[in-house]
């Protein structure tokens, strides 16, 4: 029995009220996303007034941008663009990762020591620093930064992915499905992924709220999406000069980055699917 | 543990040398002619071809590849396009600007979230345990500029505490440099203190339940001295490693604060050289950090290595067979 008594587990009430509120944040974000052009009241290019960072009013509720746009339909807007884009590079850096992780783990020898060193190589660089240097190089696009932003942490998946199909390869039924004579691609996909597919799916929440964040990051740079469209990213850097006036515009956006990281990244620990490994890596 | 350094340092260099290789190669397949694109639409022909001859663009790749990167280990830099000024005089003013911002956050973050870490391991799931890790949690995956946007807004536009950008004006007194630092470091150290607390937390938190601190509950020792003793010492080596890694992602930090505040930093030096696609301060600074970041991380292992020589000797063994 465990003597440590009084390291009591959370209640179990906690968990899914946690559970709760991060999947409703992050369902309501998806339906936000996916309806934006039924949502929003006003065309985001669209000048709905002549002042720039006016208050909410009944035509504009969050109120007007540095141009005199509506900032919620901006903001609606931008959420698809932010949610698409993370969604596209997390799962480039999950085919990437994965395929090649478990790969490696399957076939180990030549090509694992080959791929390991180079994925060590890729993570000791600082993640923004590449971006920066590609976006110098190739210009900014949506494209690019989402391809980095997938190449960058198809690193990292590939660690996981690894580390995760070397536990199951020496396991027996591995060495029985090898022994019947399967081929690499039933032994990879059929064998081992379905093992793994709940790890990695809490990953790839994780891995999704690090992509927006990486983004945004890039985008608030005024190096990733060019206006005149925004992701949320681009909302904060576009309106960050109305602080002065203390106007919200470029609080809005900034909270529903927050928002959405801190739900992704809530839900992952309510259903106890963090790994380590993942935490170790931002 | 030498023969493990020695292996560590080797890696470093070799990521290093692929470093400068990544980046040359990044900024030589830049769409459109250097020089051209330094001296603006406008440019006669004849200035065009004065200034590739001037860059040394006429060479082949790998030439210039060696003389870059020869130059660079002796301290030559090369010159910035838009500014034609040497890069060494304008990346050393701006690093120490950013070495002071990384050094003053790194010194008040690392008691701070280390002390926070144990305060909460103390009451183990008790409710300062909770709420911390529920802040924390928060904290650590808020975004720089969502913290940084409320400091402004609140303690510079509302309260006049502060001044919302953090201009360092040479010959200002101490308390002028303090407040003008005030607002980015504190953004980097909220940030940064969320993640050491919470790795602190999971540290101690399973060194609490191994049977050494099961034993000593057992024989009476008070709950403080199980947690600022025999866990703290055994929690030094990842301690130290996880404060090397978040020292790193400083790095990453200061690309958005410096930014928002309008810091003359490296990292702003770096993002205004990427618009104006100044290449030479470009692959200056992503070496630069670069650099940092690989010593940072290196060390990092070290310490967790020097602490832990299962580690080094797992390693060894894993080599040999």
């Amino acid at each position: 029995m465990n003597a440590n008594q009084d390291i009591a587990p959370l209640p179990q009430r906690k968990l899914p009220l946690a559970l709760w509120i991060s999947s409703s944040i992050v369902v309501l974000c998806i339906v936000i996303g996916l309806l934006a052009p039924y949502l929003a009241p006003h065309d985001p290019t669209e000048f709905v007034s002549d002042m720039a960072f006016e208050g909410p009013s009944s035509s504009a509720w969050l109120g007007t941008d540095y141009l005199g746009r509506d900032l919620f339909s901006r903001l609606i807007d931008g959420t698809r663009l932010t949610l698409l884009m993370a969604l596209a590079a997390t799962m480039l850096a999950h085919v990437v990762g994965d395929v090649l992780g478990l790969l490696a783990a399957a076939r180990g020898g030549v090509l694992d020591t080959v791929l390991c060193r180079i994925v060590d190589v890729s993570l000791s660089l600082p993640k923004i620093i590449v971006g920066l240097v590609v976006v110098a190089a190739l210009g900014s696009s949506i494209t690019v930064i989402v391809v980095v932003a997938g190449l960058v942490y198809s690193a990292s998946v590939f660690r996981i992915a690894r580390a995760l199909g070397r536990d199951l390869v020496a396991q027996d039924f591995v060495q029985v499905s090898r022994a019947r004579g399967e081929g690499l691609g039933w032994i990879l996909f059929g064998e081992i992924l379905p093992h793994v597919v709940r790890p990695l799916a809490a990953d790839f929440a994780i891995r999704m709220s690090f992509a927006i964040l990486f983004m945004s990051s890039l985008s608030f740079l005024g190096l990733g999406v060019q206006p005149p469209l925004a992701d949320w990213g681009g909302l904060v850097r576009e309106n960050l000069p109305g602080l002065a006036g203390s106007s919200l515009a470029p609080l809005y956006p900034a909270a529903a980055i927050a928002l959405v990281s801190i739900a992704l990244n809530l839900l992952v620990d309510a259903l106890g699917e963090r790994s380590e490994a993942a935490v170790a890596q931002k | 543990m030498i023969r493990f350094l020695v292996q560590r340092l080797l890696l470093a260099v070799l990521v290093l040398w692929l470093v400068s290789l990544l980046v040359f190669i990044g900024c030589e397949i830049l769409p459109g002619d250097v020089a051209q694109l330094a001296l603006g639409q406008f440019a006669t022909p004849e200035n065009v071809a004065a200034l590739r001859i001037e860059m040394g663009l006429g060479q082949p790749a790998p030439q210039r590849y060696l003389n870059w990167l020869l130059g660079m280990l002796q301290g030559d830099w090369g010159q910035s396009i838009t500014t034609r000024t040497p890069v060494v005089t304008m990346l050393a003013e701006r690093a120490a600007n950013t070495a002071l911002l990384a050094g003053i956050t790194t010194l008040i973050a690392v008691p701070l979230s280390i002390g926070l870490g144990l305060v909460m391991s103390l009451g183990t799931g008790g409710r300062l345990d909770r709420a911390g890790s529920v802040v924390i949690l928060g904290l650590s995956a808020t975004p720089e500029f969502l913290i940084a946007t409320l400091a402004v807004l609140l303690l510079a536009v509302k309260l006049h505490w502060f001044p919302a950008v953090a201009y360092l004006t040479p010959g200002a007194g101490a308390w002028e440099t303090a407040q003008a630092l005030f607002l980015p470091v504190a953004t980097l150290v909220i940030v940064v203190t969320a993640q050491i607390a919470r790795m602190t937390r999971a540290i101690i938190g399973n060194l609490l339940d191994q049977p050494f601190a099961e034993m000593a509950m057992l024989k009476g020792v008070p709950r403080y001295r199980i947690v600022g003793q025999h866990a703290l010492i055994m929690a030094v080596g990842p301690l130290a490693n996880i404060v090397a890694l978040n020292v790193a992602y400083l790095v990453s930090g200061v690309v958005v604060v410096e930014t928002i505040f309008a810091y003359p930093g490296l990292a702003r030096l770096m993002t205004d050289a990427v618009q104006a696609r100044d290449m030479p301060v470009v692959q200056a600074c992503a070496m630069l950090f670069s650099t940092v970041y690989v010593v940072l991380i290196l060390l990092a292992d070290a310490l967790a290595n020097a602490f832990d020589p299962r580690l080094s000797s797992a390693r060894a063994e894993g080599k040999s067979s």
